[in-house]
């Protein structure tokens, strides 16, 4: 086409301060990586070690796949803040089948899968139905989550041979096959997997694709015939399963269920989401990006703890990273 | 003891247009003057002028004789000029009560040092000022319980604490009801007495000549004439608001008309649209004529199951179908090109194949839905030169082209997509004129194909360039239906008015 249409070209912004901008929007994120590597190898020999960047990547597996799970939330511009509650609903849910129920492998990760399931199909008819809007919704489902999981674990902690409220001791065991799946390498493959599913279902396949378009503009999205409802239900029962595959993975990793053992991982995935979307320039929510934000967060953890930072300042790091991850996602919307 | 407001010679640029055009514009206290002309005649514009809304003009303002400069909505205010705009609902708070709302601006203005608010002061007040025009509203309810009529009023209230001696009321009666209108008209009249200058913009002339004194018709962003209405007529007036024609070329072909492919019988909607009957044939062009806000955006969207439809049925092909989401209009072979583009018709963020594609994407996956990312390439960038979009490449973003390839973008979408029955509403508005031009021929190509089209505008000289017969559209209602070829502008008009 003519490419040297004046009416077109006068629309590129072209200053120079824009660009350097555009640049660090880009590839500010992995820039920070790569400089967190130098800062932390050259300090710390041992953080470039084999077994520590193993250990990196084991550390934030959780936090990827729940991460993919907010991201398919983001991608219809919905945002999914219940998942922190479902991981731990699930993983109470499993380790219950196999403690209380002494279930097989398949009936506890149905029933996991099922419960969250469940709470995904509530939050997308409350948001599609009700028009609750997205993050208020899941704000008060993470509440009504934690508290069924509470309710459900009767607050205590679920593990092998407890004492249960009778006074007798829980006779089930959890398989030793599940116990693989928490640990390296089926962790990390699982996380790689989920990215690479997620990553091909939004960029190559139609649903994505409507995804980001519903995302973009919803009204648009409706008047070109898009079922938008039903997208963005899609969207949620996806994130939930995400969620469950989190918490499936955690109760593997740790073989018990804690209370509320899912919140923590909340935030971190919310930030490795956000700071995701501006990842090689994408200007929107996806998979891969999720994964370079998790990365980051987990190289951030890892090396700070090897430079003795105390784990109760962590928060402060992480929060900071996630508030720069939004203002550049803000500024740049401008 | 009357005042004279006088505008001399006002003009006003805006990027790429010439708003207003040395307009002159008169008028007194005690008295309601109408102000009308076709649309983009520069009405609402010269309103703003008026009332501060633009700084940028150029020509002076006279109160009795004494020149004065309006430069912002505080100068008009403190002049005693107010203005209560079409779109009520942005000038009132929702959560407030009616009292607050009507206290605004000496809330936020007048209260200096002050930091508490009197309650009762705010309620005795706008209570007294509610009376004054014998609006019964309580000032303790809250807005967001008021019908859009009675929020109007409030607004008409607050321009009433300050001194008031001019009064703006830009289409007030286009979202009433007939008994609605009737209560606004008694308020009107009652500040006609109390000295106020009524400045009444409206596109229903029946109404004007009902109640007002002057009227004063503008065309283009150009003075046509000033008026008494009891020495003109609505014919009159008509032939002001036209002028001479503008002669356009339409590349319109004669095509046959083939077997209904749309029959619509007794259609409501939530409000607007009121028992509406139409058909359309294969290769028909209909046009839907009508005056902004006589509800032609309604109607498409009612047909397309983009909004509610609560009674009336729709035949396609003889078939009775039901539609009720877009979805599954796309899928009886509908297609349509919304009125508001970047809201409703583009995705700016995406690139142009994303958007050219996404009505069809069907047609453009493999198996388990993966996308034909070659296909997809392949046929967007065959539309984009046959459409002509000017777009340096297919992966540009939409928001990068001008309006008019925006418009082509959002028309190719669904050219893709291959519908039966092509819904278009304004497909020209903001559109430059050379695009314009390939809208058309377009549609006349569709046309052609055997497709039946939709054609909703308020301009009607594209109706008349393009269309094979009309409908012309008046408060959500056929008002008439006229052959194309044997009707003028001037007969859309005299319908579109309200005229029987």
């Amino acid at each position: 086409m003519s490419s040297t249409n004046p009416e077109v070209q006068q629309k590129m912004p072209s200053k120079k301060g824009f660009e350097l901008f555009d640049f660090l929007y880009k590839y500010g994120t992995i820039i920070t990586i790569l400089a967190l590597i130098v800062i932390f190898s050259i300090t710390n020999p041992a953080f470039m070690d084999g077994t520590n960047i193993v250990n990196i990547l084991r550390s934030i597996s959780i936090v990827t796949i729940i991460a993919v799970g907010i991201t398919i939330s983001l991608s219809v511009d919905g945002f999914d803040l219940s998942v922190g509650s479902t991981v731990s609903l699930t993983n109470a849910v499993v380790i219950s089948m196999f403690v209380w129920f002494s279930q097989n492998i398949f009936v506890a990760l149905l029933a996991a899968i099922g419960a969250a399931l469940v709470v995904g199909a509530f939050n997308s008819f409350m948001i599609v139905k009700v028009r609750i809007p997205d993050m208020l919704m899941t704000l008060a489902t993470m509440f009504i989550i934690q508290g069924i999981a509470l309710t459900y674990t009767k607050g205590a902690t679920v593990s092998q041979n407890m004492v249960m409220p009778d006074g007798t001791f829980s006779t089930g065991s959890i398989p030793e096959v599940f116990s693989k799946i928490g640990q390296v390498p089926w962790i990390i493959i699982i996380m790689i997997v989920v990215v690479l599913i997620v990553h091909i279902f939004l960029n190559y396949t139609k649903h994505g694709r409507y995804m980001y378009v519903i995302g973009g503009n919803k009204e648009a999205a409706r008047l070109s015939g898009i079922p938008v409802n039903k997208y963005k239900i899609t969207a949620y029962l996806m994130s939930a399963t995400f969620a469950a595959i989190g918490g499936i993975v955690l109760a593997s990793r740790v073989m018990t269920a804690e209370i509320n053992s899912g919140a923590p991982y909340l935030m971190d995935a919310v930030a490795a989401a956000f700071i995701g979307s501006s990842v090689l320039g994408a200007g929107k929510p996806n998979a891969f990006g999720t994964f370079v934000g998790a990365v980051l967060i987990g190289i951030l953890q890892n090396g700070l703890v090897m430079m003795s930072v105390p784990y109760y300042a962590m928060d402060i790091v992480k929060g900071t990273v996630l508030a720069l991850a939004l203002a550049l996602t803000y500024y740049k919307k401008k | 003891m009357t005042t004279v407001l006088e505008m001399k010679n006002i003009s006003i640029e805006f990027p790429g247009v010439k708003a207003l055009n040395d307009v002159s514009f008169s008028t007194t206290t005690g008295s309601i003057h109408a102000l009308i002309g076709a649309n983009g005649a520069g009405k609402s514009t010269l309103m703003k002028v008026l009332s501060g809304a633009y700084h940028h003009y150029t020509g002076e303002i006279y109160i009795d004789g004494k020149q004065v400069s309006i430069r912002s909505p505080k100068d008009a205010q403190n002049l005693g000029i107010q203005i209560v705009y079409q779109e009520v609902d942005t000038a009132l708070i929702p959560y407030l009560t009616v009292g607050e709302n009507i206290m605004l601006n000496e809330t936020v203005n007048d209260m200096s040092k002050k930091q508490f608010i009197s309650w009762k002061h705010i309620h005795e007040k706008a209570t007294a000022i509610l009376e004054s025009i014998h609006v019964n509203i309580s000032s303790k309810t809250l807005v967001s319980e008021l019908t859009l009529a009675e929020k109007q009023m409030v607004i008409i209230a607050r321009s009433l604490v300050k001194q008031c001696k001019f009064l703006i009321l830009d289409e007030p009666t286009a979202p009433l009801s007939h008994s609605e209108t009737n209560e606004l008209f008694r308020i009107v009249r009652d500040l006609k007495v109390r000295n106020v200058g009524i400045i009444f913009i409206s596109h229903r002339l029946p109404e004007l000549f009902e109640i007002c004194d002057d009227i004063t018709v503008m065309k283009n962003g150009e003075f046509v004439c000033k008026e008494k209405i009891a020495e003109t007529s609505q014919n009159r007036v008509v032939e002001y608001m036209l002028g001479e024609k503008l002669e356009e070329q339409f590349p319109k072909d004669q095509v046959e008309i083939g077997s209904t492919v749309l029959e619509v019988k007794g259609l409501y909607d939530t409000g607007m649209i009121k028992n509406f009957d139409m058909h359309a044939g294969a290769g028909e062009i209909v046009g839907i004529a009508g005056l902004v806000g006589a509800g032609k955006s309604e109607l498409c969207k009612a047909l397309f199951g983009a909004a509610k439809v609560t009674a009336g049925e729709i035949k396609i092909h003889g078939k009775k179908v039901k539609i009720k989401d877009p979805s599954q209009a796309v899928k009886q072979g509908l297609a349509f090109v919304p009125e508001e583009r970047r809201k409703e018709g583009i995705l700016v963020q995406e690139s142009v194949a994303a958007n050219l594609t996404a009505a069809s994407l069907g047609k453009f996956s493999k198996v388990l839905s993966f996308l034909d990312f070659r296909k997809e390439k392949e046929v967007s960038s065959q539309m984009i030169s046959s459409l002509g979009i000017k777009t340096p490449s297919q992966e540009t973003r939409v928001q990068n082209l001008s309006g008019g390839n925006q418009q082509k973008v959002a028309i190719g979408k669904w050219l893709i997509a291959d519908a039966e029955v092509y819904i278009f509403d304004e497909p020209t508005k903001g559109v430059d004129v050379g695009a314009k031009k390939d809208i058309f021929e377009l549609i006349s190509q569709l046309a052609k194909r055997g497709k039946s089209i939709i054609y909703a505008s308020c301009e009607f000289s594209e109706i008349l360039g393009i269309t094979d017969r009309v409908y012309v559209v008046y408060d959500g209602q056929v008002a008439k239906e006229l052959d194309t070829n044997t009707t003028n502008e001037e007969e859309l008009l005299f319908y579109s008015t309200g005229g029987k």
